[in-house]
């Protein structure tokens, strides 16, 4: 994913531009428009699914198993994206997916960031033992499979949505420690902060007043990129069977049950499939689309 | 370093699993077995000494050679890993290969049509490559060239007579150098799906940063003399550019090769591919602590590998660096 | 008499991005077989638009209105892609700029100066290795076979300069472009580079344009000379009567500015503001469509 290539820091903007001119070359952008558009439609799929979905994603009607999506031979009205072997119908579970998909999404990687920006930042303005101590941490944590930790955890845990949250929080902090480590190191060489060095500020103040504003733009975009990511791991953890319990309709679990069943219903694989392929490209878009506003080197 | 790194990574996956509650041993007794027969089991796999006399039993055994016994298979772990292994290593080589071959031409065409229209085209499907991971593209080939347009296998490594007639378990190499086409050929149609599905991740980064090299490359003046010379456009990109960008691009996508070996744990999940990452799957969710350690480890001393080959390979292919 | 080795007739261009209009205007000259020709102008007056135009490399933005580039009496604005790389590659050499960035950091001396031989003559290997240890040697670098055998970096400015030239008479051209060739070297260095262009210039017996803003460099080296002012031709004559009987106001305010080194310590003289408020005038008239620019 593209986050190897936030791994340079940003070279130093003299003058950063106003926030107005960063937004309204966000909104230049018809990509981000399109994919911000697309994660406002999922937050209000989420948060009105029991008034939005058709049916009760739990029902069961084991008399209308498998039945194919509208616009195929023996669709039956009602059931838009068909229903599974038990009858549930698919586009309700989907609609009441996005719900863990999402909260999952927006937790898991705040949580992530919170720790990793933390880490990086004392990393990369005190240096010395403590960014020797954090740099070992990363490497060591990046030499573990981060999908066989994420199990690792949740096993050790228990399956669930706070172990789920957990696991992507005790993962992918690294991602924003790295690229906070080296923005910070980037930015501590600049003049301001040397300036208020100078003045006497304590390193605290000025590495949360000073350092952290001008990290925040990479922060962002990271964030934005790791909300795609966190959807992506709670599938994985679905599909293997240790995220929520499987009342709760999730992606991942769809796709797990429908894997069972594909050669009879592919629908109920294929549908949440292109729910998690939208969302991911969505996050995505708009974290490479901040990536380009919020970087002085781009804009020009 | 790459020692600490290891040892770091075995110190936190004893830590972990440690830690975590739940008894290993009890999901491997039959039900009514006495109190007797547990604290015999736990005997048996050290887990009644303390942590630290356990943590020093194991580095020992593993420094011996000596892995242990896999609780929930009931095999040395060694032997586990060395029947495994190979499978994962051939599939990691097989999409690294494809990765570099694709990223490598794309970049390359992407370069010699600048400022078309097929270059914006190029950029477009890079974009959405990037945003897609391996989990994605796996799932995806299974719906399309598995189930809607059945052409691939979908689960396994090869046909089942196959492991009887190989006295390796690098299967696709093997059948290869012994020229068994036919077995190659099987093999290799079951490894497309997984190794493309690792592959296309890291051929979009590497066909991102390849084509920013090359463009920059291409404004040098060395290659406007080569043009002078009479270099035909694509020499000039692959004879002239292509070696100076190809350092870079290794040192920028080195960190993606190790996110590969990664992916092959969800990647041969998916595809019921039996290679030492759907073991791991299966070990963690079984609590298989000795094979559970020996495989992390694994995974770590693959990490450290790619790290140490890349740092060789962007030296080697820096001429400055090389003359010291 | 027949036809000139290289000849420019009334060439002009545009920018796309240039507010002052053209940046080419009307620019003829021509160059003979053993010839070396100079192209003079501050930057900006058009030489390397000139040298541009002649090796088909023009950037995008810039586009040629009128005019005609014949090597030999080869039109080559009318060449395909690919048979302006024959001509290029055969017939006419360049010797870049900055010998720092002119070899590719990442091949060996050796393969970057048989590579043409390999091309355009089909010489094996070996032969070609031969040929490029005499070439070397013919510019008076000390151990070749070790500089064939080394990367750029492990070279100085100077010996890399000379990799070039050695690299631009390799395959016995036509025509050679040296594109300020001294101007990133040391004052010493110069010198020798000068005198050894010359002296290969003289043995092959090739058309050299040379280009300077150097008055100096024109005196040394150059039989003639183009004095470009804006992309227009101020005044085009032997080197001898230039610089001894200028005839145009700004070709004398020139070489009063000229540092001299046998008066060391006297002030640079700029050139005078009517002088160039004169050049800016004739350029006008000449040219009734670009006043409005001016």
């Amino acid at each position: 994913m593209a986050e190897a290539l936030l791994d340079a820091p940003t070279p130093i903007a003299t003058s950063r531009p106003a926030d107005r001119n960063r937004i309204r070359a966000l909104l230049a952008q018809p990509k981000v428009v399109f994919a911000g558009g697309f994660i406002l439609f999922l937050i209000m799929l989420a948060v009105f699914a029991p008034l939005i979905a058709p049916r009760d994603p739990l029902e069961q009607d084991l008399l209308a198993g498998t039945l194919p999506p509208m616009g195929f031979t023996g669709a039956e009205p009602g059931f838009v994206l068909g229903t599974d072997d038990l009858g549930r119908d698919v586009l309700s579970r989907l609609i009441f997916g996005t719900r863990i998909a999402l909260i999952v999404a927006f937790v898991a990687s705040a949580l992530a960031a919170l720790l990793g920006t933390l880490l990086g930042l004392f990393a990369g303005y005190f240096r010395g033992a403590t960014d020797a101590a954090v740099s070992r941490l990363v490497e060591i944590w990046m030499a573990f499979p981060p999908v066989l930790l994420s199990i690792l955890v949740v096993a050790i845990m228990g399956a669930g949505v706070g172990s789920v949250i957990a696991a992507i929080a005790i993962i992918d902090w690294t991602r924003f420690a790295r690229v906070v480590r080296a923005e910070t190191m980037a930015q501590a060489q600049a003049d301001y902060v040397v300036a208020a060095r100078v003045l006497g500020f304590g390193r605290l103040a000025i590495l949360f007043r000073e350092v952290l504003p001008n990290v925040a733009p990479v922060l962002l975009a990271l964030l934005t990129l790791e909300m795609g990511i966190a959807v992506i791991v709670e599938a994985i953890l679905s599909f293997v069977g240790l995220s929520v319990s499987s009342d709760t309709p999730t992606w991942g679990g769809m796709i797990a049950q429908g894997r069972q069943i594909i050669h009879q219903a592919w629908w109920v694989f294929a549908a949440p499939l292109a729910a998690l392929f939208a969302t991911v490209l969505a996050f995505n878009q708009v974290g490479d689309g901040l990536r380009r506003a919020l970087d002085p080197v781009m804009q020009r | 370093m790459a020692i600490v790194t290891l040892f770091g990574v075995a110190v936190v996956v004893f830590l972990l699993l440690r830690v975590a509650p739940g008894d290993p041993v009890a999901m491997m007794i039959a039900p009514g077995a006495s109190a007797h027969d547990i604290a015999e089991l736990r005997a048996r796999y050290g887990l009644d000494q303390p942590l630290l006399v356990q943590f020093g039993i194991w580095l020992d055994g593993i420094l011996h050679g000596n892995f242990g016994i896999s609780i929930s298979l009931r095999r040395n772990v060694l032997e586990l890993l060395t029947e495994r292994l190979p499978a994962t290593l051939e599939l990691a080589i097989v999409a690294c290969a494809l990765a570099v071959l694709l990223g490598g031409a794309t970049a390359i065409a992407g370069t010699l049509i600048r400022r078309t229209r097929g270059e914006a085209v190029i950029d477009a499907v890079n974009g959405l490559m990037l945003a897609v991971p391996d989990f994605v593209w796996a799932l995806a080939f299974v719906l399309v060239l598995g189930v809607l347009w059945p052409v691939l296998p979908l689960s396994g490594r090869s046909d089942p007579s196959v492991d009887a007639a190989l006295s390796t378990h690098f299967y696709l190499f093997e059948s290869l150098i012994t020229g068994r086409f036919g077995i190659a050929r099987d093999t290799a149609a079951h490894m497309v799906m997984p190794a493309l599905a690792l592959a296309l991740p890291l051929a979009a980064v590497i066909i991102r940063i390849l084509k920013e090299a090359l463009s920059e490359a291409m404004i040098q003046d060395y290659v406007l003399v080569a043009r002078v010379k009479g270099m035909t456009e694509l020499r000039l990109v692959a004879g002239e550019a292509l070696r100076n960008a190809v350092g870079p691009t290794l040192a920028l996508t080195g960190v993606q090769f190790t996110f590969l070996i990664g992916g092959t744990v969800i990647v041969e999940r998916i595809f019921a591919y039996p290679g030492i990452g759907s073991m791991a799957i299966d070990a963690v969710i079984n609590r298989d602590l000795p094979l559970i350690q020996g495989l992390v480890l694994v995974f770590g001393a693959l990490f450290v590998l790619i790290n140490l080959a890349i740092d060789a390979g962007v030296a080697a292919l820096n001429p400055r660096l090389r003359h010291g | 008499m027949t036809a000139p080795l290289l000849s420019v007739s009334h060439l002009s261009a545009v920018s796309s991005r240039d507010v002052e209009g053209a940046i080419l205007r009307d620019v003829s000259l021509s160059v003979a077989r053993g010839e070396v020709h100079g192209i003079v102008g501050e930057s900006g007056a058009g030489k390397s638009t000139i040298v541009k135009a002649i090796l088909g490399i023009l950037p995008g933005g810039i586009r040629l209105t009128g005019g005609a580039i014949a090597l030999e009496g080869r039109d080559l604005l009318a060449l395909d892609p690919d048979g302006r790389r024959h001509v290029l590659g055969a017939e006419v050499a360049l010797i870049p700029q900055d010998p720092l960035t002119a070899l590719n950091p990442g091949r060996r001396i050796g393969a970057q100066l048989t590579d043409g031989m390999r091309l355009w003559r089909g010489l094996s290997g070996a032969a070609a290795e031969d040929r490029a240890l005499a070439l070397l040697h013919d510019v008076q670098m000390r151990e070749p076979t070790r500089v064939m055998r080394a990367y750029p970096h492990e070279l100085s400015g100077g010996m890399r300069q000379r990799v070039l030239i050695a690299a631009a008479f390799a395959l016995d051209p036509k025509l050679v472009i040296a594109d300020e060739p001294t101007t990133a070297l040391d004052v010493t260095v110069q010198k020798q580079i000068l005198r050894l262009i010359r002296s290969l210039q003289e043995q092959h017996g090739t058309g050299v344009i040379f280009v300077t803003h150097n008055l100096g460099v024109v005196a040394q080296i150059c039989d003639r000379a183009t004095l470009l002012y804006m992309g227009r031709v101020m005044e085009q004559e032997a080197t001898a009567t230039l610089l001894e009987r200028p005839r145009h106001p700004y070709t004398r305010a020139l070489i009063a500015a000229c540092p001299r080194y046998d008066r060391p310590g006297q002030d640079l003289t700029p050139i005078p503001a009517d002088v160039i408020a004169a050049c800016r005038a004739e350029i006008a008239s000449l040219d009734p469509a670009e006043a409005s620019h001016g």
